[in-house]
């Protein structure tokens, strides 16, 4: 118990950083999280005085006017224009104010610089694909510090959110259309990112992290992970696929049951479908990818979203190599 | 100001000082068929009441299992999927089945017609109706839970609506059905208040009650049908593969959210302006002082049912809708929050140098105005755009919500249950309990919800059935709080049915209240007054005198 009250002063993303945190805000790491602290610190100030102001008023009037013996109600004014006036007239002006900075705050989240540097967000049941100028996908979004860059959002499936509490952005991933968010890292390090908008079974499973790089880093960064597949042996190089390709968010490699069929034993494996048993080779995995829809394993939901025109024939054959060692 | 007096009739209304009625709407007939067929308002009222109650216990269940989930960071008592249906089914039972229709249908049928003086309302088998469909809408909910459930959310949104495998369609037509019920009940009200007030009762002569619940009335007529049309689209959309709004059809999945919360939105005023209503009630009566400033607080319930048309789409600003729209639902949004500020200051002057009751439902006006103060002033940050882009979907909203419509209406609720349930049922709850049980509530509904605001604030997004561990410990104490409120909820429940056997008989006018529900025995006789009574001021506390020999007050233009 008193380690749990221990906790509870500690801070949520504590593992992360700590700039401009406090004990009701995560750090804040995005060139936009100050000035929207200032406004929530606004919000909060003005609520804590109309707080104890009401408060005040309701318990001192509960003590003095409680009813007892020989205490009557006094009779007094039933309707007072210019005090009606004055509480409704300092909200007002109160609210305005909060209003004005609000949108100006807004629009400066809407609208990202010229000169980003661009990704492409892709958001699907449950797992995000971030893919960048030289067509490398990744399940990680890296980028580099000082530098804003602009997410351009897409959806496979349903509508989800991106969300990342350090950056104070947030923004739907729907489909039909793009939506567009952006950021300005201002240092170095890693943060959370959460799916925001409930998307079924794997929600709260949706999430990755952002990795912001040192100046110079990123670049490097990019250039050795988009060739993984030239470089690395194809089981490992397919292991990778595996990881950044959000196939690891429902099927499992250790048997264990999840919400879609495990990979382990899975290739060369009899699987019952809906339209009957069929062997697991390499054509059934690569239909299974390209048009997972189309024949579904007894006992599982048609949920998997398709990756046609989204992943490459060297993707799938080193996945292919994985798969035949996962034994 | 007229003199309070002008209009009291000089012939008495009723025998005051007599017993109880013998024959009130209670006992006058008997079995079930007469309480089945029945098209007294006040039996209407009660059957309203226990059904919606029952709906608060069932909403209640799915909320425990959800906390009781949250006590630990991963899988606690159930899986992923029982999870989203466990809060798809709270929040859908509790907005649907119980709030919206819990202080209108209930308190609403069984007051209105009684403060109004009237033997009914304007149309009592069309109000039996309304009670029907509600049974019918519940009847739907049952059956969507039976087979399989819903893991929405309670808000439906498209296309994850017309595509989860769950059984979407009978609670989409559960709404679709209770919709029709709200209209109905709505429409009646209207034309009760503007038909079957007694002579003397002007406009600005009404129960302030009677004004939150024109208020609502008005929303429920004009914003309902809106809702209906959205659900039966999205009905339409998945059994017969329609396109309006899922994008691989052709639709607009925002579309949707414009739809919903055209309705949704004045849906959470429909819960809070008779909670409002029931409040000026309590405040006036329990500090037997002439409520401050009576018109701004009637005029503000209409200015908060017309904003709250306008207001929509500040739930979704970070939906993807244009930047102006956003900034003109955000303006629109600030602007309410000076009605409902008007509302709370008064109610403080009200207090002053009066002499305060502290008998429960004036403790549960109290924590009303606690914690809507919270949920009202928590709301300013949402309201700010740039705010509410880093706090949507997340516990703060959550906190929020639950301390309007949970904070707000549930604590009216509980106050107006506890200042007519001795109208009602003709006894006396004990006081000492009802007090240990407001305390329970009170400290076990801000140990439950404040902590989610931290929790929100620090980016805790909702509906995760895995969170990051981090926030275990303000999960823990959340859970912890519900546990403590429920217990309170159980102890009401108890010695609320305990007062109906055993419990005091009440007198007619036990707190002092100068209504004219108070000028008429408890339980009420089936006909409520056996002539229109002739009104005055409802606030003029000068009407009436204790009378230390029945315990209760006594309206001077009777006794005299």
């Amino acid at each position: 118990m008193i380690a749990l009250l221990g906790k509870l002063f500690s801070h949520p993303l504590g593992q992360f950083a700590a700039k401009g945190k406090t004990f009701l805000l995560p750090a804040e790491k995005s060139t936009l999280a100050p000035g929207i602290d200032a406004l929530f610190y606004f919000c909060y100030w003005i609520s804590i005085f109309f707080f104890l102001l009401i408060l005040g008023l309701l318990v001192g009037f509960l003590v003095k006017y409680r009813r007892r013996p020989g205490h009557e109600a006094q009779e007094t004014i039933h309707h007072s224009t210019p005090l009606e006036l004055v509480w409704s007239v300092i909200p007002l002006i109160l609210m305005i104010a909060i209003f004005v900075m609000g949108f100006r705050g807004f629009l400066d989240l809407h609208t990202p610089p010229d000169n980003c540097y661009e990704i492409q967000a892709n958001g699907q049941k449950w797992s995000w694909t971030f893919t960048y100028p030289n067509g490398y996908s990744d399940s990680e979004l890296h980028a580099p510090v000082d530098v804003p860059v602009k997410l351009t959002l897409s959806s496979q499936d349903v509508i989800h959110s991106l969300y990342v509490p350090d950056f104070r952005i947030k923004r739907d991933v729907v489909p039909g259309r793009y939506t567009i968010a952006w950021f300005q890292a201002t240092e170095s390090g890693e943060s959370p990112l959460y799916c925001a908008e409930y998307c079924g079974t794997g929600h709260s499973e949706m999430n990755t992290k952002v990795v912001i790089h040192e100046p110079g880093e990123f670049e490097k960064w990019l250039e050795k992970a988009s060739d993984f597949i030239k470089t690395m042996p194809p089981e490992e190089a397919g292991k990778l696929v595996y990881q950044k390709r959000g196939c690891a968010q429902c099927h499992s490699i250790d048997g264990s049951p999840g919400i879609a069929p495990t990979f382990k034993g899975l290739f060369g494996k009899q699987e019952h479908l809906q339209s009957g048993t069929r062997t697991v080779d390499e054509n059934y995995v690569r239909e299974s990818i390209l048009q997972p829809t189309a024949e579904v394993v007894v006992g599982f939901d048609p949920v998997m979203p398709t990756f046609q025109g989204r992943i490459k024939d060297p993707e799938i054959e080193v996945l292919i190599s994985y798969l035949k060692t996962l034994k | 100001m007229t003199s309070p007096h002008a209009a009291v009739g000089t012939k008495p209304v009723r025998e005051i000082g007599a017993p109880p009625a013998e024959l009130n709407y209670l006992n006058v007939t008997h079995g079930i068929r007469s309480w089945l067929l029945t098209l007294d308002h006040k039996r209407i009222g009660v059957m309203y009441l226990v059904s919606t109650l029952s709906a608060f216990l069932l909403g209640g269940i799915f909320a425990l299992l959800v906390r009781t989930e949250h006590l630990t960071a991963g899988k606690t008592i159930m899986g992923a999927d029982f999870y989203n249906q466990s809060f798809t089914l709270h929040g859908a039972i509790m907005v649907f089945l119980f709030i919206i229709p819990s202080i209108p249908a209930a308190f609403g049928n069984f007051v209105l017609p009684i403060m109004l003086g009237a033997k009914d309302v304007a149309f009592p088998r069309l109000n039996l109706m309304s009670y029907y469909l509600w049974v019918t809408g519940a009847l739907c909910a049952v059956i969507s839970i039976a087979t399989g459930g819903v893991d929405t959310g309670w808000t439906f949104y498209a296309p994850y609506s017309t595509s989860t495998s769950t059984s979407v369609i009978p609670m989409a037509m559960g709404v679709f059905i209770l919709g029709f019920s709200s209209i109905f009940t709505g429409l009646n009200f209207i034309v009760t208040i503007h038909k079957l007030r007694p002579p003397g009762m002007t406009w600005f002569r009404m129960p302030l009650f009677l004004w939150a619940i024109y208020g609502t009335a008005i929303l429920q007529v004009l914003a309902t049908p809106v809702l209906g049309i959205t659900v039966a689209l999205l009905m339409v959309e998945r059994a017969f593969g329609v396109g309006i709004f899922d994008p691989a059809l052709g639709g607009d999945p925002v579309l949707f959210q414009h739809f919903f919360w055209f309705y949704s939105h004045p849906a959470v005023y429909i819960m809070i302006l008779p909670a409002m209503g029931i409040i000026s009630e309590l405040v006036a009566t329990f500090s037997h002082k002439h409520i401050f400033s009576y018109k701004f607080i009637a005029f503000s319930s209409i200015a908060i049912a017309i904003l709250s048309f306008l207001v929509w789409g500040h739930h979704m600003f970070t939906s993807g809708q244009s930047a102006l729209l956003g900034m003109i639902f955000s303006f629109i949004t600030m602007l309410v929050a000076v009605p409902s500020a008007i509302k709370v200051f008064n109610w403080i002057t009200t207090m002053y140098k009066g002499s305060v009751d502290l008998k429960t439902p004036m403790w549960y006006a109290l924590i009303f105005i606690w914690v809507f103060s919270i949920g009202g002033l928590t709301g300013v940050f949402l309201g700010a755009m740039s705010i509410d882009v880093h706090l949507h979907d997340t516990y703060f909203v959550v906190a929020h919500f639950h301390y309007v419509m949970f904070g707000g209406t549930v604590m009216a609720l509980l106050g107006g249950l506890h200042y007519w349930w001795p109208k009602m049922f003709g006894r006396m709850y004990n006081e000492r309990i009802s007090r240990v049980a407001t305390t329970l509530v009170f400290i076990g509904f801000n140990l439950t919800f404040f902590t989610q605001f931290i929790m929100g604030s620090r980016g805790m997004p909702r509906r995760y059935f895995y969170y990051p561990e981090v926030y275990t410990p303000w999960h823990v104490a959340s859970t912890i709080g519900s546990y403590i409120m429920a217990s309170g909820f159980f102890l009401t429940a108890g010695y609320m049915i305990h007062s109906l056997f055993k419990g005091k008989k009440a007198p007619m006018n036990p707190w002092g209240g100068a209504t004219l529900e108070w000028r008429c025995a408890s339980p009420p006789p089936v006909e409520n007054f056996a002539t229109p009574p002739t009104v005055g001021d409802p606030y003029d506390f000068h009407q009436v005198e204790y009378d230390p020999e029945s315990g209760s007050w006594r309206h001077k233009a009777i006794a005299t």
